[in-house]
């Protein structure tokens, strides 16, 4: 469970989050959307304890990520937008270090790690230097790494982004059970028609405040017409801009 | 699948880490990666790394060697010197660890910044359940490591020399070990304190701003300290009033309450066979307040500085976009050259570690120049021959000079295109543009310094208009190949994943650079030296000169300078089109 109350996030004069409130309940799989610079990514980086909020407070799994930042993160995984891996290190070798950084080690993680990679079809690669890897390669380590250590919430930045088909189709999986199975996973993305397909509850974020949240048909609701979520984030997020698109080919 | 997935219905907190009780993650366990890094980089070797390894290696054990036995040979000396040997042999020591220690501080701070706040690592530890201690004595590790390496590898023939001029015996590698481990640990302790103090005042990226500037100006003020002191009248003690006059002169500006002084203690106390417990447990002693108390430091204040190090790196650029002047004046070059041109100089001119090496280039001229004015040309049976003799040779040293500077900013240029590498590569960008551009941003300012530099060391020396002139040309001769060959070797090594400029030429293509400048320097030297050197004996001694004697070596040094401007770009330009980067 996520719960964010008040949070905010000042760079200078610019405020990037503006009073935020939120809760994700367990079980549930969130939609974070949002055009860019909108603050989604400054929100899961203070999530993630990355960044320290200006104001508010963040609590992960009941732990206040303040007060108790080592208990808040053990139940937390993050997968950023522009992971860093060692380049030099073998994709097993970098499992175990993260696994390590959330004090677990032994024949659990050897086996988790294992299934993780197999599932990613990075099994056969397990033994190279992950600078041999591809992009989407990359991506599928970085999201193994995440889940080795069991966490009880997931904050992830654009997780499709390089993916192959059968990764994707994985993940999107690997999300929904591990939501079934009682866990809580954030989700921010630009592709709208997996945020509507996947998600149980859509929040859409504009200037640093949440601007709609809940299931598609609150957001239907709220908007007033019956539109699929590109509509929606359009008219939310503002839709002048396909004219201000002609207008500049037109120039 | 379903086992690498808790079991449904477990708790938050008892499903993330085997209930709550696993252990955190130790400081090991966070060096635990680059050991392995380290390892697999040894395992996955390529080729031609033997041969680069057993290169370095020569080098470093001539240097090793070389360094050795100078010093050796430095304290015998001292030794048979009754009065005042033990005595120089200390205030040696104590001046050289003084500049070392200085160096420490300075790297540490420096080092201390990358590894605690701007490493790309961080992010992940920063999100992992790590606890502060962990963190801090793993990157105070590292940040030791990465900043006394070098100092660690220079004390071992420094400190081995006195070892064997003094008899310390095998125990005495113990008890240097002792002595030296917290003497590097103390300036790591310290400049991470510096930092995490600066970091908290300003955004971490400005701080390495206002570091580099620094360091640049703290290295300008020793050389400049340093020559102040003009040492060369040490070598002339019959220039001294009387003899305590001479031993003030040795005084270094050092203290009792500085560690560099302490190491000199305990290690002349040792070599003399006297009780060097005292000095031993201050080193160790203040080592350890610093680590404890810094670990309480980094404890309160690292997560808000770390926080405040992600919003200097995400604050929006406030350079001027333009520089109206600069594209105007430029225009004759046509759009896409003047633009290759402009983004050199802008990317060097917005990079404080970049241009601020400027300032040390500056005082290092300065001296350079006043070494010259030093010397003692003025004196009796220093005769007009020998003051036109001088810049033949200074040639060789300003060569030199050159080749370093081209070492510092033209090597890493190809390099430091990383990441943007894929723009240039994608566009239909000719790749001999880009090489043109880079040549010629590296070659005129180059060519302005070596015309000053032997030009304002020629007018000091009053030579003959034929020296002059001849000096002259030939420096300018050498610009060109030092450019294309720094060019082409960088581009033949590149290291397009380091992040620091002033890194990429301690590579292993810079030494071969290096090596292939100072036989160009040799071959130019002689090839326009030797001839003019003659030519002005003659005329000094009255005897006959053919001016043909000259064109021949002449012509050969002009053909050497347009092979060595021209292969290494036409090589370089090859390998830039056919290098393939992921």
């Amino acid at each position: 469970m996520i719960e964010i109350s008040s949070l905010s996030k000042r760079f200078g004069t610019f405020t990037a989050v503006r009073s935020l409130d939120l809760v994700v309940p367990a079980g549930e799989l969130f939609g974070f959307l949002g055009p860019n610079g909108a603050g989604k990514t400054t929100t899961m980086r203070m999530i993630a304890g990355i960044l320290q909020p200006t104001a508010g407070r963040i609590r992960i799994a009941g732990h206040d990520l303040l007060a108790h930042p080592v208990e808040a993160k053990r139940a937390l995984g993050f997968i950023p937008d522009r992971p860093f891996i060692y380049e030099k290190l073998t994709g097993i070798e970098f499992l175990r270090f993260s696994a390590g950084l959330y004090g677990e080690a032994g024949p659990d993680v050897e086996r988790r790690g294992h299934e993780l990679l197999a599932l990613f079809d990075l099994e056969p690669w397990r033994d190279e230097l992950v600078e041999s890897y591809s992009h989407g390669m990359r991506q599928k380590l970085i999201i193994a790494s995440a889940f080795v250590h069991r966490p009880a919430v997931i904050v992830v930045d654009e997780p499709m982004v390089g993916l192959d088909p059968k990764s994707s189709k994985i993940l999107k999986d690997l999300f929904r059970e591990y939501t079934r199975r009682g866990h809580t996973v954030m989700m921010s993305t630009h592709t709208l028609e997996i945020a509507e397909g996947m998600c149980d509850r859509i929040g859409i974020m504009q200037r640093g405040e949440l601007v709609a949240c809940g299931t598609m048909d609150e957001l239907r609701a709220s908007t007033g017409h019956d539109d699929a979520l590109e509509d929606i984030f359009l008219r939310l997020t503002g839709d002048q801009v396909a004219r201000e698109l002609v207008e500049v080919l037109d120039a | 699948m379903r086992e690498a997935l808790p079991a449904a219905g477990v708790s938050a907190a008892g499903s993330t880490a085997g209930g709550g009780t696993a252990p955190d993650a130790g400081a090991w366990a966070l060096l635990r990666p680059k050991w392995q890094m380290a390892r697999n980089r040894t395992r996955h070797h390529q080729r031609g790394d033997l041969r680069r390894v057993l290169v370095v290696g020569l080098v470093a054990c001539g240097f090793w060697s070389g360094a050795f036995v100078l010093a050796l040979r430095l304290l015998r000396y001292f030794r048979s010197a009754e009065d005042i040997g033990a005595l120089l042999a200390a205030k040696l020591l104590a001046m050289i660890l003084l500049s070392f220690g200085s160096i420490l501080l300075l790297s540490n701070t420096i080092a201390a910044l990358s590894n605690f706040f701007l490493a790309r690592d961080l992010d992940q530890l920063a999100a992992a359940p790590v606890r502060s201690g962990a963190l801090y004595r793993a990157r105070l590790t590292e940040t030791a490591m990465h900043s006394s390496w070098m100092v660690a590898l220079l004390l071992v023939p420094l400190v081995g020399a006195y070892g064997v001029a003094y008899r310390g015996g095998p125990d005495f590698v113990l008890f240097a070990l002792a002595v030296f481990v917290p003497f590097l640990l103390i300036p790591a302790a310290l400049g991470s304190a510096v930092t995490l103090l600066l970091v908290n005042v300003f955004p971490a990226r400005r701080t390495r701003d206002l570091l580099s500037v620094i360091a640049a100006l703290a290295v300008a003020g020793l050389v400049v300290l340093f020559r102040a002191a003009r040492p060369e009248q040490l070598a002339r003690p019959e220039g001294f009033a009387n003899f305590m006059q001479f031993v003030a002169a040795l005084d270094t500006p050092s203290s009792p309450w500085l560690p560099s002084e302490w190491v000199s203690d305990a290690v002349v106390k040792y070599l003399s066979g006297k009780a060097a417990w005292q000095p031993l447990l201050r080193l160790w002693g203040v080592a350890a307040v610093l680590v404890v108390l810094g670990q309480a430091a980094y404890a309160r204040g690292w997560r808000r500085a770390y926080s405040m190090a992600q919003e200097g790196a995400t604050k929006r650029g406030t350079a001027r976009s333009q520089r109206p002047w600069l594209d105007r004046a430029l225009s004759f070059l046509g759009p896409l050259r003047r633009e290759l041109v402009l983004k050199e100089l802008r990317v060097f001119a917005r990079d404080s570690t970049q241009w601020s090496q400027l300032v040390l280039l500056g005082v290092l001229l300065v001296v350079y120049v006043a070494n010259v004015r030093y010397l003692p040309l003025t004196g009796e049976g220093v005769t007009v021959l020998l003051r036109n003799l001088i810049p033949f040779l200074n040639l060789a040293l300003a060569g030199f000079v050159l080749a370093s500077i081209s070492a510092r900013f033209v090597f890493p240029s190809v390099s430091l295109e990383g990441r943007a590498l894929w723009l240039l590569r994608s566009s239909p960008l000719p790749v001999r543009e880009l090489l043109w551009a880079k040549f010629w941003v590296g070659a005129i300012p180059l060519l302005v310094l070596a015309l000053l530099l032997v030009g304002a060391t020629n007018v000091m020396l009053q030579v003959q208009p034929f020296v002059h002139i001849v000096s002259l040309v030939s420096i300018m001769a050498l610009v060109f190949p030092l450019t294309a060959l720094a060019l082409g070797y960088g581009t033949f090594y590149p290291r397009f994943d380091s992040e620091n400029a002033a890194q990429i030429p301690t590579s292993f293509g810079g030494l071969l650079f290096m090596i292939s400048a100072i036989v160009l320097i040799a071959a130019i030297a002689f090839l326009a030296g030797r001839p003019a050197a003659r030519w002005i004996v003659s005329e000094h001694f009255g005897r006959a000169r053919d001016p043909m004697d000259m064109v021949l070596p002449f012509a050969l040094g002009l053909a050497v300078c347009i092979a060595g401007t021209v292969a290494p770009l036409v090589l370089a330009r090859r390998k830039l089109e056919t290098l393939e980067r992921g």
